[in-house]
């Protein structure tokens, strides 16, 4: 059973953005594994060369699988192209807006927005609302009341999570309503004043691009275009879900330990190419500024340190929506890889005492549901 | 207050080249960087942003990046040189004498 008690708020601007602040979970100073000085300053190190390879690499095989969808036009095979051309297209898009946007593969700074723009735009999104959602995520990472990039609440509710799959008609709703010069009061809070403007005109320039492919395809009397630019961030999109679920999803809230609420995960060198290597989620949250590509060899220094990471891509979804259907009964519940480790450094006892002091503070009546 | 102090700051090789060190003095932090020209140059300690100190970050050319979200300055400057840094930020006369680094403190 599942009381209203435990039933919280994630909006970042309702009570418990209070809460959350009384308790010292807002702006906080994070744990970090101790990494030697001049170790962690080689691992910070930017060089554009992976970074211009595996952007190549990216686009050369956007471009092949791109063609042989288009040799496959008009016949069955087409749905087993573009398949492979939409998951080609939206995972790197996804995960490289988010690499670049941090500003950190390559070492010459505006090719890192230039990439950040162009994936944003891919996603049929302005690339400022993420850069400051996302701000915010890295300060407060799953502090409820805090971090407007938490996926799912406590007890999960499935159906909303799955309708993130209809995300991208809301990216569109939400780009329209940008060029019109409205926001959300979230976005509001979260943007300072002079980059709401430079998100405005992203997302005008960002229509009339796709405006003009709309009447190429008029013009040419076919969808094709938008099958390959624009589209596949509906159609391509079933692998980003699950990749982005098993970041935080089934671990702690309202912790100040990176080890505690991120899930890293091995996995094989496809998925960590087309992911750019998220799959090091503590390593990157832990230590922002080091680019994707040492992301392997930081999660070789600070391992030991660290809970044990899934061992595989599939082992990661399983036990992060076992949590999820274990949390609709229980909200607490953590995955006990993690909750094991949290116990092991003594931060478990702290974390469940934050959690029953908001349900004591809650002061809501408890009522089944 | 004594205007225009010349602190001492520690000595001057003791840093690499495109490196940053924190100072601290008198209940106020700094950032201390030497870049790859051998140039020398302090701050505040302090992003504007968010109050993470910026000895953490990483000194490339006369930029320094914040280790928090990644915003940049201009060393030389102050000037915020990529959001989510907005705001300037303070910066310090630096002069080297006999090895030791000295930091102007107004
Ligand atoms: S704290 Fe420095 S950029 Fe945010």
């Amino acid at each position: 059973m599942v009381s209203a008690a435990e039933k919280r708020d994630y909006s970042i601007l309702g009570p418990e953005q209070e809460k959350a602040v009384t308790q010292g979970l807002v702006s906080a100073v994070w744990y970090q594994c101790p990494v030697p000085r001049k170790r962690l300053k080689e691992l910070t190190k930017r060089r554009n060369l992976p970074a211009f390879r595996d952007t190549v690499l990216w686009l050369a095989l956007l471009g092949a699988s791109g063609y042989v969808a288009w040799l496959s036009w008009g016949t069955w095979w087409s749905i087993l192209a573009f398949a492979v051309y939409g998951t080609l297209y939206a995972v790197p898009a996804g995960s490289k807006w988010h690499e670049f946007g941090h500003g950190t593969p390559f070492r010459t700074a505006w090719l890192n927005e230039a990439m950040a723009q162009f994936c944003a735009f891919l996603s049929l999104s302005p690339a400022s609302t993420y850069r400051w959602t996302h701000v915010r995520h890295h300060t407060d990472t799953i502090i409820v009341g805090s971090d407007p990039e938490i996926v799912a609440p406590r007890p999960p509710h499935w159906g909303r999570l799955l309708a993130r799959y209809l995300h991208p008609t809301v990216t569109v709703r939400g780009l329209l309503s940008y060029a019109a010069g409205r926001m959300s009061e979230e976005l509001k809070a979260l943007i300072p004043a002079a980059a709401q403007k430079k998100l405005f005109w992203e997302a005008r320039i960002t229509i009339a691009i796709y405006l003009s492919l709309i009447a190429i395809c008029f013009y040419l009397g076919t969808i094709a275009p938008l099958m390959f630019i624009g589209l596949p961030a509906f159609y391509g999109v079933w692998l980003n879900y699950p990749l982005g679920w098993t970041q935080h999803l089934g671990l702690y809230e309202d912790t100040l330990d990176h080890r505690l609420c991120t899930r890293t995960f091995k996995t094989n060198a496809i998925i960590r190419f087309l992911y750019t290597n998220m799959n090091y989620h503590v390593e990157h949250h832990m230590f922002p500024m080091v680019p994707y590509y040492n992301l392997p060899a930081l999660h070789e220094e600070i391992k030991e340190d660290c809970p044990e990471p899934a061992p595989s891509f599939r082992a990661a979804v399983r036990e992060t929506i076992d949590a999820l259907r274990k949390q609709r009964h229980d909200p607490n519940y953590v995955v006990p890889r993690v909750r094991s480790f949290a116990e092991r450094v003594g931060r478990a006892v702290m974390i469940d005492s934050i959690g029953l002091k908001q349900q004591v503070d809650g002061g809501r009546p408890t009522t089944a549901v | 207050m004594d205007s225009n102090r010349w602190i001492e700051a520690g000595n001057a090789e003791e840093m690499d080249l495109e490196d940053v060190a924190r100072f601290d003095y008198d209940g106020r932090t700094f950032a201390v960087y030497r870049t790859a020209k051998n140039e020398y140059y302090a701050s505040d300690g302090y992003c504007t942003h968010e109050r993470t100190h910026l000895a953490d970050g990483l000194v490339m050319g006369n930029l320094i990046e914040c280790p928090k979200h990644n915003g940049r300055f201009d060393v030389t400057t102050g000037e915020a040189k990529r959001a989510p840094a907005c705001v300037k930020l303070k910066t310090y006369s630096v002069k080297v004498a006999m090895g030791k680094l000295f930091i102007k403190i107004d």
